[in-house]
C-alpha cells in the first residue's frame, strides 16, 4: 500500500495517531473567564510570571505590549514582571533551554502564546485543575485530562493534594479494570477550593488575552462599525425606495 | 457619470471626455454595462449574491494585498508571521479577520446563487455558457481557497493539504508521481508552501478576476433571467427598450447598494464579534504550527468543502484501491457543468414548475447540507449511512433530471413578468 493510501485508509477510521500522554474524556469545566476585566488579567499576568513562565515561553507577547494593554507603567512592569535581563519590547522567553528541557522532561514545555486558542479555555482551566497525586509517575504527579503528562504538579502548593478515586468498570473487551472516575482533596494547600479556582480563572483569562491581544479592541471597534453600518444600510433604503418608487 | 457630463455642455470635463471616448470607449463601456444595460425589474432576494460575491472578491484581492506585505511564505517564519499580522502589525488582525471571514463569505454567496440559478432555471438555454463560467469560477475558487489555506501553517492546514494531495495518490500507476509533481517534494514542505503561494496570490487570482469578466459579459450579452424564468427581450416598449427592463444603473446599483448594507453588517459580526465562528472558519488546531508528527485527533476540510469530503468517504474502497471515492468526489463537481442540457422542463422557473422538481430541488438543498454535515464529523455511524444516502441522492437528482423534469406537469408561464 503507498503512503497516500494508507493516509486514505487513515482518514476513513477517521482517527489518528496521538504522542503517549492522551487527552481522556475527562469533562472540561466551563473556565468563565472574563478578558474584559484588567484586574483579573493583571493577577493572571502575575500568575503566569511567577508559576509558568519558568518554563513556558510566550514567544509572541512582547512585554510592552503587556504592559501597554494591561494599564502598567514601566517601573511596574518591571518591578512586577520582568525579573531577567530582557529590554521591554522582547518577547516573553522562558530561561530554560530547550534542549536541556528535553533531557529533564523528555518533551520541551509548548510555547502557551496560542493554547487558549488551540486547546479553548475550558481545556486549560481543567488541566490545570485536574492534576491528582500518583506515586506510579516520575514527578509524583498525573492529571486526569491529559493522562501520563510529564508536567509537574507546579501548582500543588496552592491547591493542596488532589487524591484519585477508582472505580471498577467494564471495559469493551468485558473485563473489569479500574477506572479514575473523581479527584478528592488531600492534604489542604496554601488556598481555598474557591480562591484556588479564582487564581486559575486569572490565569487562563490571562492566556486568553494573550492569545489574542486585540480581543476587547475588536469587540469594542465591532459595536461602532455595526452601528454604523445600521446607518449606512437605513440610508441606503430610503435612496432605494425613492429611486424605486416610479418602478410599476 | 460621463453621461451627465457629457449632458452638462462643453465644459473642461465634457471635453477630456471626448478625448477619451476618441481613445477609448469609456461612455459606450459604461452604457453597455450599467446605464443602458436593461435588467428585468422583478429582481427578488436571491438576486443580490451575485453583486455581493464580487464585492467579496474585490474585499479579499485588496486585504490579500496588504496580508502579503507582512507574509512570510516559508515554513521557518510563515506561522509567526501570521502572528506577527495580528499582534504588531497595525490593524493587522482586522485585515487578517477579513480574509479568512471573506473566504468562508465568498462561499456561502457562491452557494447562494448557484442555488438561486437551480429555482430560476438562470443556467437554461441561452445562459449555458454563462452557467459553465460560473462553475469554472466555482472550480477556482475552490482551488484558491485551497492553496490559500496551507498558508498559515498550521497544524490543520498542513494535514489537511496532506489529506487533498495525498487523494491524486490513489490514481493507479501514475499516483505517487503525481503527489511528488504536485508537492515537490516528498512530503508537504517549505517548497510546497511556496508554489502554494505563488498559486495562492498570483496564478489563480489572476483566473478568477478573467472569470469573472467573462461571466458578466456573458450576462449582459444574452440579459438576465428573472423569478419568473421569462425572456423580458420578447416584449419590448415603444423606446425599443424591454418593457419589463429597467437601466441596471442607477436602479439596480441602488439597491445593491442596499444589499451590501445588509451583508456588511452581518459580515462585521462575524468578524468583529466571531471571527473563529466556533471552529468553523477558523479552526482550533490550526492554532498551533505545523507539525509532520502530530496529526491533529480529527481531520476535517474547512466547512465549504465538507460535501464533496463526505462523498469521498462514502465511497467503499474495492479492486484494491480507493481512487472510487475520489472519481466520485470529482464527478459530482463535473457533473454541474452539463445541469443546463439535464433540465428538460419546458418552463424556467420554480414557479411554473410541478411538485415533482420542487420537491426534488428542496431535498437536494437538505442533502447537500447534511452531506457538509457530516464531512465535518467522523467517520461513525450514523454519518456513514447518511453520507452514502446522500451522496446517492446527490448523484439521482442530476442524472433522473432529463426523466423527472419531462415528466413533470408544470404551469403556463406568463407574457410578463411580475413582480
Amino acid at each position: 500500500m503507498s503512503a497516500a493510501g494508507r493516509l486514505l485508509a487513515l482518514l476513513a477510521l477517521g482517527c489518528a495517531a496521538t504522542a503517549n500522554a492522551a487527552t481522556t474524556g475527562w469533562p472540561l469545566a466551563k473556565a468563565h473567564t472574563d478578558v474584559g476585566s484588567l484586574a483579573s488579567l493583571q493577577r493572571g499576568a502575575r500568575n503566569f510570571v511567577n508559576y509558568c513562565l519558568g518554563c513556558h515561553s510566550l514567544q509572541y507577547m512582547r512585554y510592552s505590549q503587556l504592559a501597554d494593554d494591561l494599564a502598567l507603567t514601566e517601573k511596574e512592569l518591571r518591578d512586577n514582571l520582568m525579573f531577567t535581563g530582557e529590554r521591554v519590547y522582547d518577547p516573553m522567553r522562558s530561561a530554560m533551554p530547550a534542549e536541556k528541557a528535553r533531557v529533564w522532561f523528555g518533551n520541551a514545555p509548548p510555547d502557551l502564546s496560542l493554547i487558549a486558542r488551540s486547546r479553548g479555555v475550558d481545556y486549560v482551566y481543567t488541566f490545570l485543575k485536574s492534576f491528582y497525586a500518583d506515586p506510579s509517575r516520575p514527578t509524583g504527579a498525573n492529571n486526569a485530562l491529559l493522562a501520563n503528562t510529564v508536567m509537574p504538579n507546579v501548582l500543588a502548593v496552592r491547591q493542596g493534594e488532589q487524591l484519585p478515586r477508582y472505580e471498577d468498570r467494564r471495559g469493551a473487551d468485558g473485563k473489569s479494570a479500574p477506572h479514575l472516575v473523581a479527584l478528592e482533596p488531600g492534604a489542604p494547600g496554601e488556598m481555598t477550593a474557591g480562591e484556588f479556582d479564582g487564581f486559575v480563572r486569572d490565569t487562563v483569562a490571562f492566556l486568553e488575552y494573550v492569545s489574542e491581544p486585540a480581543k476587547a479592541e475588536r469587540k469594542a471597534l465591532g459595536v461602532w462599525v455595526i452601528l454604523f453600518l445600521l446607518m449606512f444600510t437605513g440610508f441606503a433604503y430610503l435612496l432605494y425606495k425613492e429611486y424605486w418608487k416610479d418602478v410599476k | 457619470m460621463a453621461e451627465k457630463a457629457a449632458a452638462a455642455g462643453p465644459g473642461k470635463l465634457a471635453a477630456l471626455v471626448e478625448w477619451i471616448d476618441a481613445r477609448f470607449p469609456m461612455t459606450k463601456m459604461w452604457k453597455e454595462q450599467a446605464a443602458e444595460y436593461y435588467a428585468p425589474k422583478n429582481f427578488n432576494v436571491w438576486y443580490y449574491f451575485g453583486s455581493l460575491a464580487l464585492l467579496v472578491l474585490v474585499l479579499q484581492i485588496v486585504t490579500g494585498i496588504f496580508l502579503t506585505m507582512s507574509y512570510k511564505p516559508s515554513a521557518t517564519d510563515a506561522f509567526g508571521s501570521v502572528e506577527y499580522i495580528m499582534r504588531d502589525v497595525e490593524w493587522g488582525w482586522l485585515i487578517r479577520y477579513l480574509h479568512s471571514t471573506g473566504a468562508s463569505a465568498f462561499f456561502i454567496l457562491v452557494y447562494l446563487h448557484m442555488f438561486r440559478a437551480l429555482l430560476y432555471g438562470s443556467h437554461r438555454r441561452p445562459r449555458e455558457l454563462l452557467w459553465i463560467f460560473g462553475v469554472l469560477i466555482y472550480l477556482a475558487l475552490m482551488a484558491e481557497a485551497f492553496f490559500g489555506y496551507l498558508l498559515p501553517w498550521g497544524n490543520m492546514s498542513y494535514w489537511g493539504a496532506q489529506v487533498i494531495v495525498s487523494l491524486f495518490g490513489s490514481f493507479p500507476v501514475i499516483g505517487d508521481a503525481l503527489v511528488e509533481w504536485i508537492r515537490g517534494d516528498y512530503f508537504i514542505s517549505d517548497i510546497t508552501l511556496n508554489r502554494f503561494f505563488a498559486l495562492h496570490v498570483v496564478a489563480l487570482p489572476l483566473v478568477l478576476i478573467f472569470l469573472v469578466v467573462a461571466h458578466l459579459l456573458a450576462l449582459h450579452e444574452v440579459g438576465s433571467n428573472n423569478p419568473d424564468g421569462i425572456e423580458i427581450k420578447q416584449v419590448k416598449g415603444p423606446d425599443g427598450h424591454p418593457a419589463d427592463g429597467i437601466p441596471f444603473h442607477p436602479y439596480y446599483t441602488v439597491k445593491d447598494l442596499f444589499g451590501v448594507g445588509v451583508f456588511l453588517v452581518l459580515f462585521a459580526a462575524v468578524v468583529f464579534f466571531a471571527p473563529e465562528m466556533g471552529g468553523l472558519f477558523l479552526e482550533a488546531p490550526n492554532f498551533e504550527p505545523a507539525n509532520p508528527l502530530l496529526t491533529p485527533e480529527h481531520i476535517a476540510p474547512v466547512w465549504y468543502f465538507t460535501p464533496y469530503y463526505a462523498m469521498l468517504r462514502a465511497v467503499p474502497a474495492f479492486a484494491g484501491t480507493q481512487v472510487w471515492g475520489v472519481l466520485v468526489m470529482f464527478a459530482a463537481i463535473l457533473l454541474l457543468f452539463f445541469l443546463p442540457w439535464l433540465d428538460r422542463a419546458p418552463v424556467k422557473s420554480i414557479r411554473y414548475r410541478g411538485p415533482v422538481y420542487k420537491a426534488a430541488l428542496m431535498l437536494f438543498a437538505a442533502t447537500f447540507i447534511m452531506l457538509g454535515y457530516c464531512g465535518l464529523k467522523p467517520a461513525v455511524e450514523p454519518f456513514k449511512t447518511m453520507s452514502v444516502a446522500g451522496t446517492i441522492y446527490y448523484f439521482v437528482f442530476f442524472l433522473a433530471m432529463p426523466w423527472y423534469t419531462r415528466i413533470d406537469s408544470h404551469k403556463p408561464e406568463p407574457t410578463r413578468v411580475t413582480m
